[in-house]
């Protein structure tokens, strides 16, 4: 059994070494809670997200409580939407959804107008919460901003089954809604950024070979990654929600992303041979069945997941999906914890 | 003439749904219709090309979109040929699916397609919560309750549907289907579910299995 070293590396050193493929002093954990903050504060959802301050202290409360390498300002996935006029439904046991869609016709698109990120409350909140958390930890800790990729957010917007009729049947207008989309995501990044956000999380499930053709994905959503992307001003994270990444992670590596997400159904050995010294790996721990994990599960998916993609740096763990789901007990993501701690020192064991 | 039904068929009528060519899918279900009845043409063509694209995107290499349209185009051509009131319509108990408190349409209108391409015809009950939901099904005497959701939270209140349906008297089976339970292999027989299908032509095949079942 590895003896457990004291760690001699701020969360901030630990994941920058890491991203430099490098290795740090033990392999850096980000445990994406945004939910669990709620149950921190003994307060519902709905008003958990309804205050930056909560979110804060949320956010601050799990990091000492779990001991992990990030705080996570994300609220929820359908603030984008919120922002462009949409509606949000809350759940007492789940993550907000969006509404009813705000592109219902054509001309919905043609007359869409990305929103005022200082004139928007939802958004301002955000900018709010990690300015307060900046004020927090400096620069010890880093703070991941968020932002739903242009490519993806249709699916808010707009329903998945008439995006992908309109990917395949109307490329004027398709082209219309990534322009605007474009035009919010950066700004909206790099407001973020300069709140204090350490690095921008760019979700980009759509973009996932699970989802979309690799050939229409190099047409559409590569290329608008690559744009925006090339103006975010600070370090990208491209996160595909649980989706596979295998045949696109040079893809992805081109757009100037620093970072991937690896998804739990895939071969994370396979992944991390394939992202070598290219592009970080983040990932893959199943979120879903991580639910009903005892310790000793949670030890060994920990272990397991270090072995296949640690050696070398270049790779922190997390869940796989991007948000860790609010029935996931206190007790596992201990386990989760302290197995990072015993089996993630470097050099690695075996 | 080439004959369309068969595995060559298959696979060309495959690579056209892939590459979304409307006509060319068209064109071989007029060729295969002139070579076999309209229910060979599903049993043969239609499912064999849907299955395939199903263990193509388990497999990685189709994609949702695909799959999505693929099944789309084939409910189109099926519904033209094989009208819901034709008395060539697979004769079957009721059937329903539904999106169980879940606002991901995308999984249901993909089986419901898959299905209805298929030869068989069911109820869409769209987006329903669980008190909603056990009174349909119970009201409709459905025997067969496909449940598609995305979120976790939808997939663990199957388990209150069960219960419902238990009170009511319903002996529907329920087949589940949707990301919760395809990331968490188990999860179909904690909420008490009779099947899952893991993609639309698994469904497609667990509620064939019924139907052999039931009449045999």
């Amino acid at each position: 059994m590895p003896e457990i070293m004291p760690e001699t590396m701020t969360s901030m050193e630990r994941v920058l070494t890491t991203l430099s493929h490098k290795e740090p002093d033990r392999v850096p954990l980000f445990l994406l809670l945004t939910m669990h903050g709620a149950a921190e504060l003994g307060c519902s959802i709905e008003e958990y997200f309804s205050k930056a301050e909560h979110v804060v202290e949320g956010q601050l409360l799990m990091l000492k409580k779990y001991r992990h390498d990030c705080l996570f300002p994300f609220f929820y996935a359908p603030l984008e939407v919120e922002a462009f006029g949409g509606e949000v439904l809350y759940f007492e046991d789940g993550p907000p959804n969006s509404g009813i869609p705000i592109i219902v016709t054509p001309s919905d698109i043609d007359g869409l107008v990305a929103p005022v990120v200082d004139d928007t409350p939802c958004l301002f909140k955000v900018l709010q919460a990690i300015r307060m958390l900046k004020q927090e930890v400096a620069d010890a800790v880093p703070i991941i901003g968020v932002v739903m990729s242009p490519f993806s957010l249709p699916v808010m917007q707009m329903g998945f089954p008439a995006y992908i009729e309109l990917m395949y049947d109307s490329p004027e207008l398709f082209a219309e809604l990534m322009r605007v989309n474009s035009e919010f995501c950066t700004t909206w990044a790099n407001a973020q950024l300069k709140a204090g956000a350490t690095a921008i999380c760019y979700f980009d499930p759509i973009s996932s070979p699970t989802m979309t053709a690799r050939d229409m994905y190099l047409d559409t959503g590569k290329m608008i990654a690559n744009e925006v992307i090339s103006q975010i001003n600070g370090p990208v994270a491209t996160h595909l929600a649980s989706g596979n990444c295998l045949s696109i992670i040079d893809d992805v590596a081109e757009t100037g992303s620093a970072v991937i997400s690896a998804s739990s159904m895939e071969d994370l050995a396979l992944v991390k041979e394939a992202c070598q010294g290219k592009i970080s790996i983040l990932g893959n721990l199943n979120g879903i069945e991580m639910r009903r994990w005892t310790a000793q599960q949670a030890e060994e998916r920990v272990r397991q997941a270090i072995q296949d993609a640690a050696s070398g740096g270049g790779f922190i763990l997390s869940d796989n999906h991007g948000e860790i789901p609010c029935q996931v007990q206190e007790e596992t993501l201990l386990s989760i914890a302290a197995a990072v701690r015993k089996w993630g020192r470097y050099p690695l064991a075996g | 003439m080439e004959r369309i039904i068969s595995d060559k068929g298959v696979e060309a009528f495959t690579a056209n749904l892939l590459a979304l060519d409307r006509l060319a899918v068209d064109r071989t279900m007029e060729q295969a219709r002139n070579q076999a009845g309209s229910l060979q043409v599903v049993d043969r063509l239609v499912v064999p090309a849907l299955e395939k694209i199903g263990r193509g995107w388990e497999e990685g290499t189709v994609a949702l979109a695909q799959v999505y349209m693929a099944g789309r185009m084939c409910e189109e051509l099926v519904d033209r040929f094989l009208p819901p009131s034709s008395s060539e319509r697979t004769s079957q108990p009721k059937m329903a699916i539904a999106l169980l408190d879940d606002y991901h349409s995308l999984g249901k209108i993909i089986v419901y397609s898959a299905l209805r391409a298929s030869g068989y015809e069911l109820e869409d009950y769209g987006r329903l919560t669980v008190p909603e939901l056990v009174q349909r099904v119970c009201a409709d005497s459905v025997r067969f309750i496909l449940i598609s959701t995305l979120m976790l939270r939808s997939a663990l209140q199957v388990k209150e549907v069960r219960q419902g349906l238990e009170e009511c008297g319903s002996k529907a089976k329920i087949i589940v289907g949707g990301a919760p339970f395809r990331f968490d292999s188990v999860l179909w027989q904690e909420v008490g579910a009779d099947g899952m299908g893991g993609d639309a032509a698994e469904a497609v095949r667990l509620v064939k299995g019924y139907m052999e079942v039931r009449h045999a």
